[in-house]
């Protein structure tokens, strides 16, 4: 086995090589532990660049961060000239991968920047000026090195909307941006010989990638059918090894499980409920009453005192609907609903069914609210929230279950659709 | 007064409402999923998609076009808060 490439950070940053025309030059950065607020990394991270070498110039894929900008310039001194650099491509435009692009930019003027089409306005904003020519390209169009070629596909949502990776077909490698990265910093670089970073690229995953999985799906269209001898990410270790792995685990985490219990034909319906007197509580069995007599919906009944919240958004993500009862105290809906509700950004909620209902003692605010969110997180809300006053009477609790009944109609489309004229509305 | 026809598809609601009236104002009365935020055309929140009657809004203003591109707004995308009504059929879902 060739000796392998060990990185001292405590030495002068040196490009470590990927191939004869292929290096890296990026950056480590161990000693970060949260990034962007909402992912943890017990290990830090790395910015990866890379530097391809063709008969006719140079191309840079990615920069780095701007706090570590000098060791990316310190790499990439040390196997080419400024001058050379005919092609900076960026994948993705979030700042940790293009905070050393101003100062790129400024060292190698005659540079022309290969973006996405649905980066262009983000470029005009990260740089502040408009004075500068870039080239916008689509899945399809290739730049050529002379004997080197670079071809884009454009893998929109994977996590952005600019975001695309770049193909080395001449050495079938992948510059995929965040696609298949993760946050882990070790400075053996490569899958084969870094710590275990399984978790790392799982948890990526699922904060990442996870709200986008139809786009995954779509950019694995374009991905699956090309030859990879290596993937190389904007973060983390570097997939020299077996890359197909990571793809087809991509494949798997991007498909629901939950999917293959429910039969052609069937939406799942949930209901989520907390209640302090029971009273919340009988509303929902009867609206899981009302919405069981409609055939074809399978309907499920949860306490949100029961479990915690996680396996709760893994039933909400493969779900076709979901109804949530809270009772208004002091003028809002209770904790363990918002808890639920702002963990839901890590799926995709958009065109669900959503509804809402709940006991209250003074005004009964919580509903309207939790409404709002609903919709603000794209759902449906068709039919208004219930709201009752203390004890259900037995008229109430037949409210809800017509409620319940006319919600899983909707779900069905078997609703009938309404018309009303704007000025018989309050 | 013309009246135009408003299909909000997201909520299967059709409402009838006098030419003149703005997309969210009758969004908002029957609960559709467009949210909105600052209501003058300005921060790109209630951004919708017209999927019939196009011809039946208000053409939209050279600052509406603005921030419908700013916001990367698909084809047929409207600001509700801007456009409104004219006459006809339309029909519109949030984006």
């Amino acid at each position: 086995m060739s000796k392998l490439p060990v990185l001292s950070i405590d030495n002068i940053p040196q490009a470590v090589a990927l191939s004869d025309r292929v290096h890296w030059v990026g950056a480590l950065d161990p000693n970060l532990r949260n990034f962007d607020i909402i992912l943890k990394t017990a290990n830090g991270t790395s910015y990866n660049a890379y530097i391809v070498r063709g008969s006719e110039g140079v191309a840079i894929i990615d920069t780095v961060k701007e706090n570590f900008a000098s060791d990316f310039f310190t790499r990439l001194e040390s196997v080419t000239h400024y001058d050379e650099i005919k092609v900076i491509v960026l994948n993705h435009l979030e700042p940790d991968h293009t905070g050393a692009l101003p100062e790129l930019m400024r060292r190698a003027p005659q540079a022309r920047v290969y973006i996405s089409q649905k980066a262009q306005s983000m470029l005009k904003a990260l740089l502040k000026q408009d004075d500068f020519e870039f080239t916008p390209v689509i899945t399809g169009d290739s730049v050529s090195l002379g004997d080197r070629t670079l071809q884009f596909f454009h893998t929109p949502y994977l996590h952005w909307p600019d975001t695309q990776c770049t193909y080395l077909q001449e050495e079938a490698i992948l510059f995929s941006g965040d696609v298949f990265g993760c946050h882990f910093c070790d400075s053996r670089l490569f899958n084969d010989v870094v710590g275990d970073f399984r978790f790392s690229f799982e948890y990526y995953y699922a904060h990442i990638m996870r709200p986008f999985k139809d786009y995954v799906n779509r950019a694995l269209t374009l991905l699956e059918p090309l030859k990879l001898n290596t993937i190389l990410p904007a973060h983390g270790p570097l997939l020299r090894d077996q890359p197909q792995r990571y793809v087809q685990r991509y494949k798997e985490l991007s498909h629901s499980a939950l999917q293959s219990e429910i039969s052609v034909g069937e939406k799942t319906l949930l209901i989520f409920y907390i209640s302090s007197y029971g009273n919340t509580r009988r509303m929902a069995e009867a609206i899981y009453e009302g919405a069981m007599s409609v055939e074809h919906v399978r309907v499920s009944l949860y306490d949100l005192e029961g479990s915690e919240i996680s396996p709760f958004v893994d039933l909400i993500e493969g779900a076709d609907g979901i109804i949530f009862g809270t009772p208004t105290i002091n003028g809002d809906a209770v904790k363990p609903v918002w808890d639920l509700l702002s963990s839901l950004t890590v799926i995709n909620l958009k065109s669900k069914l959503g509804g809402v209902f709940g006991s209250y003692g003074w005004t009964g605010e919580g509903v309207k609210m939790v409404e709002d969110r609903l919709r603000g997180l794209k759902l449906r809300v068709p039919i208004p929230g219930i709201r009752i006053k203390l004890i259900p009477t037995e008229e109430e609790t037949q409210l809800c279950r017509e409620f319940g009944h006319e919600m899983a109609l909707d779900l069905m489309g078997l609703r009938q659709a309404k018309v009303i004229d704007i000025a018989d509305l309050a | 007064m013309a009246k135009a026809s408003i299909t909000f598809e997201d909520i299967n609601v059709t409402v009838t409402a006098p030419a003149g009236t703005r997309l969210i104002e009758i969004s908002e009365k029957v609960g559709s999923g467009i949210t909105y935020g600052c209501r003058e055309g300005d921060c790109g929140t209630c951004i919708t998609k017209v999927t019939e009657g196009w011809n039946n809004l208000t053409e939209p203003s050279v600052l509406e076009d603005k921030i419908l591109r700013e916001n990367m707004a698909g084809k047929h995308n409207r600001l509700a808060c801007q456009a409104q009504v004219l006459g006809g059929t339309i029909k519109v879902k949030p984006v």
